[in-house]
């Protein structure tokens, strides 16, 4: 096998688990009782007293804008933030397909065991398993919330709410509202929100960005933020601080995230002390619409449902530049049907994505650079007729229309993996509270729910449960606990992350260099995507070791942005974004390199089976990989939390 | 393919502005309207010209942040599509295009292209929800709702909130976001407690903001890159009317 | 009363009153046609309907009563729809403050864009049309309780009259052809399933009232009826 040729990768000496800061803090006892147990011994705010303790929240897509809400109603006094002109526009919107609960109303045979059981598997065994099994009984009580909000999920005839099937799951438990399930949740979330805004104790920053945390007396008392429209820099203190942030896709340049998606929040608050986990985990997604040219600025996805009848393929011969239609059947490679006969078209995410490049790095991709593979529909419109296909998914057939100037109709459509979803994050316990004490992560921000690799309608699921059920519990005990004293903002703390804040944005204005902030961003996308991407070898992580550090070099002494601060000014913003993110893919890459099994999203060429397929090692690397902050991502120091698999036996992820 | 795009440009809320008409090279057909922009941001840095700012986010259609008036179109006019998702395949080597702010006394402009769209957030806080606190929900399947109750409600929930519906209308009426919002809400069981009062209120906060009144023209639901349904103002004003005859009592 | 009030608070609610007054009018205007098509019965079935308006109700009411109940119901009428229609107008041009420089519509029909002027129009037309036929002071050789000599005179001794005449309805039936439609929005009948029915209901209003209205001026000028 081929574990033996696993290359001596360089490691630091490893850090001992016993680290107190690595505490999971998960309650004791059997799976099922945790959280009740925990939220018994929780202590409780007294109502009278929560108006008097600030809660601060970053970020308003479905973790932070469910939390901030659900602290308003129980009255603590909240602050909420978001970059966006509105909350409702947080990029949780764009979810497509559903979200999972384990309501089993389709009696076949789903329970919390069972979602615990797929998203731990689905993970490929890198999640903790308190924080999954809570997030699997927390999934029922979502759906429930999201009713009485008045989202329109789709429902049968009959009345009672329609469930679909979903990737990595043999139950029906997918809750969709047609394509927008994202859209509607959010929209729930936020009238939530605006409710507690007009109630008073939810004071809504819109266009407002944090650019750092401040820290006193070793724990998060408040954030420093810019006013994107008149450009002041505020200090806003309170208890305690979440951050619900989302992920950092964008360090790709090109994702399907949205373009103002970034890792600021968090990065600020890891080089402020908040451990890192697993960055190198990300989501490559299968079905999105290929790059057509230099000048693209962002992925499309296409929803997943269409593997169900869409078939995919690339000509058997290499750099074949025949139209679709003239390839006989027999010229044709099934790719996925032929390397997995039993899931076929159907094989999940991190497997599918996989299989497109290796036919595209053969020299058989099709289109515009050889970078896509088809997804054809001609054999299930022969089969159910191209009514059938329309009715099913003639809203995403017009989509790929609008966007290639092709109809899918009569030539099959062209897709090409694309960075969906990360997985790492911020690191927390199992009170979603990070290693600064009263920093608390939620939502896609921090790591803890989906291990290596996302299932679908998952993100949906575990954004809501954080922010509805999980925080505002958490987050009392927190404030009860106390145990930290009043501050204002004079505290030398406070003028000292302003400062810094003032200072980095003085530092960006003044550069005056020759290229655009975007020229660096793509040259990073293209550099992390080339070596940190669907495939990792030694070799090329190493490599990016060494072309990262020089591209920030460049950035801070060539990088040119115009205009001032004091007002809307869109290169700004971006620059710190980037500049951020050139220091997070540095430290992606160290995880990648330190990581040398492939589990999920992230596949080490080094380590893999005969066939071709992922070879996880669980002796080696059954941990979460924690970083800590020492002045540059290449000094960063790794912690490990070894994980413990009490109610679930580690076992070998097949779809053959 | 070479395109001329006058361009408003405005420095600040209190600035006055101008339209500017500037040269864009190398234009692909395959370029999303917004990635044409871009290109030319690009060309003014690297000619030490700010760049022009506007208001985008996911570029998939869906967040409702773009938006712009496009040859006096908003969102340049195609059936069912946002500003990022317009392509330039749909225009021709050498024309000039006209872009412009989003215009209403609701939506004042804060630099460029880009306007504030805040009175919209109001109107949802006036009402545009159900008091459902986290926590005090009965089972999901508790209640059915006939499949072609939650399907119009979801028609009508699927609005962006881009400000189309008033930048197209001639009165700079925000009657179709409005009524969206009612309309997805009233059609539901749980909506029936508060729909009374929420459309009292969300009508009164509707009118405050400055937008116009409605005459009944449709270029809202032309505009509206989620086509909802000139149908949906019908029903807000039936709402309304009840509910004012009931003096917002929703007990006769 | 109450709600009433309160509707006027509201643009929806000065729209409805615009509406249901809209729907007074536009009652009075059906019937105004069909009367005016009796001309074709002849002067002594003209004048004897004439005659018939001004004594409906007698002798069972007081002379004249329900002809000023009639004039008084219509003039409150005008009042209300014009006084919304000004106060809307003012509301919706505070709508937009600064113009685009350049604008396109997709859906507007040409009568919906023109519907205040259309009844500007219509609103002057009728001062005139009063003292044209009613009143007499713009008619010479009006003949008081002769309607059919004063109709036949007025389109064929003033040769402006009857494009004045027709103009005007053209203004009128364009005004109904959003209107009619409108009212049924702005009251909140329409419907999804009615969306057809009304914009049909719109559109024979707007044509039918012209083609009715205007074939008097158009008989009397073709030389038809004299």
């Amino acid at each position: 096998m081929t574990t033996e040729t696993k290359p001596q990768v360089e490691t630091r000496k490893p850090v001992e688990y016993t680290d107190a800061r690595l505490n999971a803090n998960a309650p004791a006892g059997p799976l099922e009782q945790k959280w009740s147990k925990h939220k018994f011994e929780m202590k409780l705010v007294n109502p009278a007293n929560r108006r008097k303790h600030t809660i601060i929240v970053v970020g308003t897509g479905l973790a932070g804008g469910a939390a901030a809400a659900t602290l308003g109603e129980q009255g603590y006094n909240v602050k909420a933030f978001c970059y966006q002109d509105s909350a409702r526009r947080a990029h949780s919107i764009a979810a497509q397909g559903g979200i999972n609960a384990a309501k089993n109303y389709r009696n076949d045979g789903d329970s919390v065991q069972r979602l615990f059981y797929d998203t731990i598997k689905g993970g490929d065994f890198r999640a903790r398993e308190a924080n999954v099994y809570r997030l699997a009984e927390l999934s029922v009580n979502i759906i429930d919330q999201c009713v009485s909000q008045g989202v329109p999920f789709a429902r049968e005839y009959s009345g009672y709410l329609d469930n679909r099937s979903f990737g990595g799951a043999q139950v029906s438990r997918t809750f969709y509202a047609r394509g927008q399930t994202g859209q509607q949740l959010l929209l729930g979330a936020y009238s939530a929100l605006s409710r507690q805004v007009a109630a008073g104790t939810v004071q809504l920053n819109e266009r407002t960005e944090m650019l750092d945390i401040i820290i006193i007396d070793g724990r998060a008392r408040g954030i420093v933020t810019r006013d994107m429209v008149t450009g002041e820099i505020e200090s806003h203190l309170g208890d305690a601080v979440i951050l619900a942030t989302g992920g950092y896709s964008n360090v790709y340049y090109l994702s399907t995230n949205a373009m103002g998606c970034n890792v600021t929040a968090a990065w600020r608050a890891h080089k402020r002390g908040a451990f890192f986990a697993n960055p190198c985990y990300t989501q490559i997604h299968p079905t999105c619409i290929p790059v057509s040219g230099d000048h693209q600025s962002k992925l499309t996805l296409m929803s997943e449902s269409l593997r169900n009848d869409g078939r995919v393929w690339v000509p058997k011969e290499k750099g074949d530049a025949r139209s679709p239609d003239k390839v006989p059947e027999e010229e044709r490679d099934y790719f996925l049907e032929r390397r997995y006969p039993s899931y076929g078209n159907l094989a999940p995410r991190d497997i599918a994505s996989r299989a497109a490049k290796m036919v595209c790095d053969a020299g058989q991709g099709v289109g515009p650079g050889g970078l896509g593979v088809y997804l054809d529909f001609s054999a299930a419109m022969k089969r159910l007729g191209e009514n059938t296909v329309r009715a099913r998914y003639g809203n995403l057939f017009d989509m790929y229309e609008r966007i290639t100037g092709e109809n899918p109709y009569k030539v099959p459509m062209r897709i090409y993996p694309a960075v969906h979803y990360t997985m790492g994050g911020l690191w927390v316990d199992y009170n979603l509270m990070s290693t600064i004490p009263g920093m608390f992560v939620g939502g896609e921000a921090n790591f803890s729910d989906h291990g290596a690799n996302r299932l679908g309608a998952s993100a949906l699921m575990q954004g809501l449960a954080d922010g509805y059920f999980v925080l505002p519990s958490t987050i009392g005990n927190y404030v009860a606990t106390g145990g930290y004293s009043q501050v204002d903002s004079s505290h030398p703390a406070v003028a000292e992350a302003v400062n810094a804040v003032k200072d980095r944005i003085q530092k960006f204005l003044t550069i005056n260099g020759t290229r655009t902030v975007d020229s660096f961003h793509r040259e990073l996308g293209n550099i992390m995507w080339e070596y940190c991407g669907m495939s990792r070898t030694e070799e090329g992580l190493k490599k990016a070791l060494t072309l990262l550090p020089a591209l920030r070099e460049k950035f801070w002494s060539d990088v040119r942005v115009l205009g001032s601060g004091n007002e809307l000014n869109q290169e700004l913003e971006k620059a710190g974004r980037v500049a951020d993110f050139i220091e997070l893919g540095e430290l992606m890459v160290r995880d990648a390199l330190e990581r040398g099994e492939s589990c999920g999203g992230h596949f080490r060429e080094e380590s893999q089976t005969e066939e071709g397929e992922a070879l996880r090692n669980d002796d080696e690397y059954c941990y979460v990989a924690a970083w800590e902050h020492f002045g540059d991502p290449s000094q960063a120091v790794l912690h490990r939390e070894q994980l413990q698999f009490e109610s679930i036996k580690l076992a070998t992820r097949s779809y053959k | 393919m070479k395109i001329t795009i006058n361009v408003w440009r405005q420095k600040g809320a209190q600035a006055s502005g101008r339209l500017v008409k500037y040269q864009v090279d190398h234009v692909s057909p395959d370029m999303s309207f917004l990635e044409m922009l871009d290109i030319l941001n690009q060309q003014l840095i690297s000619k030490n010209e700010e760049p022009v700012a506007f208001d985008h986010d996911c570029r998939e259609g869906i967040c409702g942040s773009c938006g712009v008036m496009i040859n006096g179109l908003a969102h340049g006019g195609q059936l069912a599509t946002t500003t990022c998702q317009l392509h330039m395949r749909s225009f021709k080597d050498g024309d000039e295009i006209t872009v412009e702010p989003w215009r209403a006394k609701a939506f004042p402009v804060i630099k460029d292209l880009v306007v504030d769209r805040g009175a919209f957030d109001k109107i949802i806080q006036s009402g545009g929800y159900i008091s459902a606190g986290t926590g005090s929900a009965p089972d999901a399947n508790s209640t059915p709702i006939a499949k072609e109750n939650a399907d119009l409600s979801f028609d009508a929930a699927q609005c962006i909130g881009c400000g189309a519906c008033v930048a197209a209308c001639p009165n700079a009426s925000a009657m179709l976001f409005t009524s969206a919002k009612i309309a997805h809400l009233g059609l539901l069981p749980q909506g029936q407690p508060e729909r009374k009062s929420r459309v009292l209120n969300m009508v009164a906060t509707m009118d405050a903001a400055g937008f116009g009144g409605c005459t009944n023209i449709g270029e809202c639901s032309a505009a509206c890159p989620k086509e909802i349904g000139l149908h949906f103002i019908g029903r807000l004003n039936r709402d309304l009317l009840s509910a004012t005859i009931a003096g917002g009592s929703s007990v006769d | 009363m109450a709600a009433a009030l309160t509707l006027n608070q509201s643009t929806i609610g000065k729209k409805a009153i615009m509406a249901v007054t809209g729907i007074v009018l536009y009652g009075f205007v059906i019937v105004h046609m069909i009367g005016n098509l009796k001309i074709f019965e002849g002067p002594e079935g003209f004048n004897a309907y004439s005659h018939f308006l001004r004594v409906v109700g007698e002798p069972a009411l007081p002379a004249g009563t329900i002809l000023w109940v009639i004039r008084i119901v219509l003039l409150l009428s005008v009042i209300l729809h014009v006084t919304a229609a000004i106060q809307l107008t003012r509301i919706d041009n505070a709508g937009r403050p600064i113009a685009y420089k350049k604008v396109k519509r997709k859906q507007a029909s040409f009568a919906s864009l023109t519907l205040r002027w259309g009844g500007v129009t219509i609103f002057f037309f009728v001062i005139y049309h009063l003292l044209h036929f009613t009143v007499g002071t713009a008619l010479p050789g009006f003949i008081e309780g002769d309607p059919y000599h004063n109709v036949i005179t007025g389109f064929s001794s003033q040769v402006w009259a009857a494009p004045v005449y027709i103009v005007a309805v053209a203004a009128l039936g364009t005004h109904l052809y959003h209107g009619v439609w409108s009212a049924m929005q702005t009251l909140g009948i329409n419907t999804r399933r009615t969306e057809k029915l009304f914009r049909g209901i719109a559109v024979l209003s707007g044509v039918g009232l012209f083609a009715g209205f205007a074939t008097v001026p158009i008989v009397v000028l073709l030389g038809i009826l004299k």
